[in-house]
């Protein structure tokens, strides 16, 4: 078992991971929010093509880790890597094209836009990226059927079950084929079933893409989905190893 | 619950009297069921015949168990082995799981690390099922339910017990009362 508490070094010259063997990594990223700490030196490297689930405690710092490795928050001390480039050296603009080009995201609840019909919400990274408007619907239109949404395309977000609506932030998460999707207690507001049948599509749609998943989940049963996963616990992170301790 | 292994484990924290190995096995482990002298005494009889603890001499004074054991460092072994080995996930682990952790922690080691090691093991277990649900027949994914529901329920009581620690280790160093009544 590895425990990943390694000092915090800010050096410009660190080298860069190879992203042969991991396409995200986070090096002893320290990040709180006033006085608080949330992350205290947590470091974690993420395969290209891999599922991994991050779990944890109430308040143990897993959406702050995925914040950070997102680029969505700048860690106070640390390193965030992404594919050879340094993530937390970025200006506000630049993660923020990194984010649109290459990340999709799912939450809890879906966040979906009240005001926007199915499709326009699918559509909308495409649209963000400066795709035209008929195109952007083109390319949307097979996740209905992909995620067992046909028959839905014109409907509000109001209109649409929880599960729907979050099958359909799943598609808006993955129509731009991001390298990585985000994805933030994707089923924490679905029963079981749900739950289940959101999980089941979105392993089947990212292994069909090879996209890698940063998936955080206190609940076991969607993190048996992931290829492996890590605990935060108080602002770290612990591998956890299959086998015989201090073997 | 295996007896020779938690007896075991009480004699790596300190070499002890019978009466000392049942008062402490019954204020941790019985759980309303007290183990019987004659099962302590058979245990010990046997751990001994097979080398994994010594009696000493019989020591002078009034009463019939006046004989301190102590763990060889083949009975420390097969402890140890025995403890850092996660159990093989199945439901209704929790008497085997609590014995590891109370013991763990009386011993003064990281009760945590064996924790996660079943924590990893539990979510390997899961991983497979998961497979079994996505891959098989609708039959086979509600027996993979059936299994995923009460590992889960081990996975909760895993993150409760890690979430406790820290006040479970003070509670077991906290010495037992004398046994009362019975005979030894």
């Amino acid at each position: 078992m590895t425990e990943h508490t390694g000092a915090v070094s800010t050096a410009d010259r660190s080298p860069a991971p190879d992203p042969t063997d991991c396409l995200i990594e986070a090096r002893g990223v320290v990040r709180s929010f006033g006085q608080t700490p949330a992350l205290r030196g947590a470091s974690v490297s993420v395969t290209a093509g891999e599922i991994l689930a991050v779990m944890g405690p109430s308040g143990s710092g897993k959406s702050t880790l995925l914040h950070c490795l997102s680029g969505i928050l700048v860690p106070d001390t640390g390193e965030v890597w992404f594919d050879g480039r340094r993530i937390d050296a970025m200006g506000e603009a630049e993660r923020s094209a990194l984010r649109r080009d290459h990340f999709g995201f799912v939450f809890q609840s879906g966040q979906l836009v009240p005001e926007l019909t199915a499709e326009e919400n699918i559509s909308l990274p495409l649209l963000l990226s400066g795709a035209r408007r008929a195109a952007a619907l083109e390319r949307a239109r097979p996740w209905f059927e992909r995620l067992g949404l046909d028959g839905l395309e014109q409907r509000r977000s109001g209109e649409l079950s929880g599960g729907q609506a979050q099958r359909v932030a799943l598609a808006r998460g993955l129509v731009a084929g991001p390298r990585v999707l985000f994805a933030d207690e994707p089923t924490g507001s679905l029963d079981s079933l749900a739950g289940e049948m959101v999980m089941n599509l979105l392993t089947a749609a990212v292994r069909d893409q090879g996209t890698t998943v940063v998936l955080v989940t206190h609940e076991p049963r969607v993190a048996a989905y992931a290829d492996r996963e890590v605990i935060v616990r108080d602002g770290t992170v612990n591998t956890l190893a299959a086998g015989r301790v201090g073997s | 619950m295996s007896v020779p292994l938690t007896l075991l484990g009480l004699l790596e924290r300190e070499p002890s009297h019978g009466y000392e190995l049942k008062r402490d096995y019954d204020a941790y482990f019985g759980r309303g069921k007290p183990l019987p002298f004659g099962q302590v005494y058979a245990t010990l009889g046997r751990l001994a015949r097979d080398g994994k603890v010594v009696a000493g001499e019989a020591e002078p004074g009034a009463g019939p168990d006046r004989k301190r054991y102590v763990i060889t460092d083949a009975g420390a072994a097969e402890f140890e082995t025995w403890l850092a080995d996660p159990v093989a996930p199945e439901p209704h682990l929790q008497t085997v799981l609590f014995a590891k952790v109370v013991l763990a922690l009386m011993l003064g080691r990281r009760a945590g690390k064996y924790l996660d090691a079943q924590r990893a093991a539990h979510l390997q277990r899961m991983r497979e099922l998961t497979e079994l649900k996505r891959n098989g027949a609708l039959v086979d994914a509600l027996l993979a339910d059936h299994g995923l529901f009460h590992l889960e329920a081990d996975l909760r009581w895993i993150d409760m017990t890690a979430a406790r620690l820290d006040a479970l280790a003070q509670a077991v160093s906290q010495p037992v009362p004398e046994v009362t009544g019975g005979s030894r």
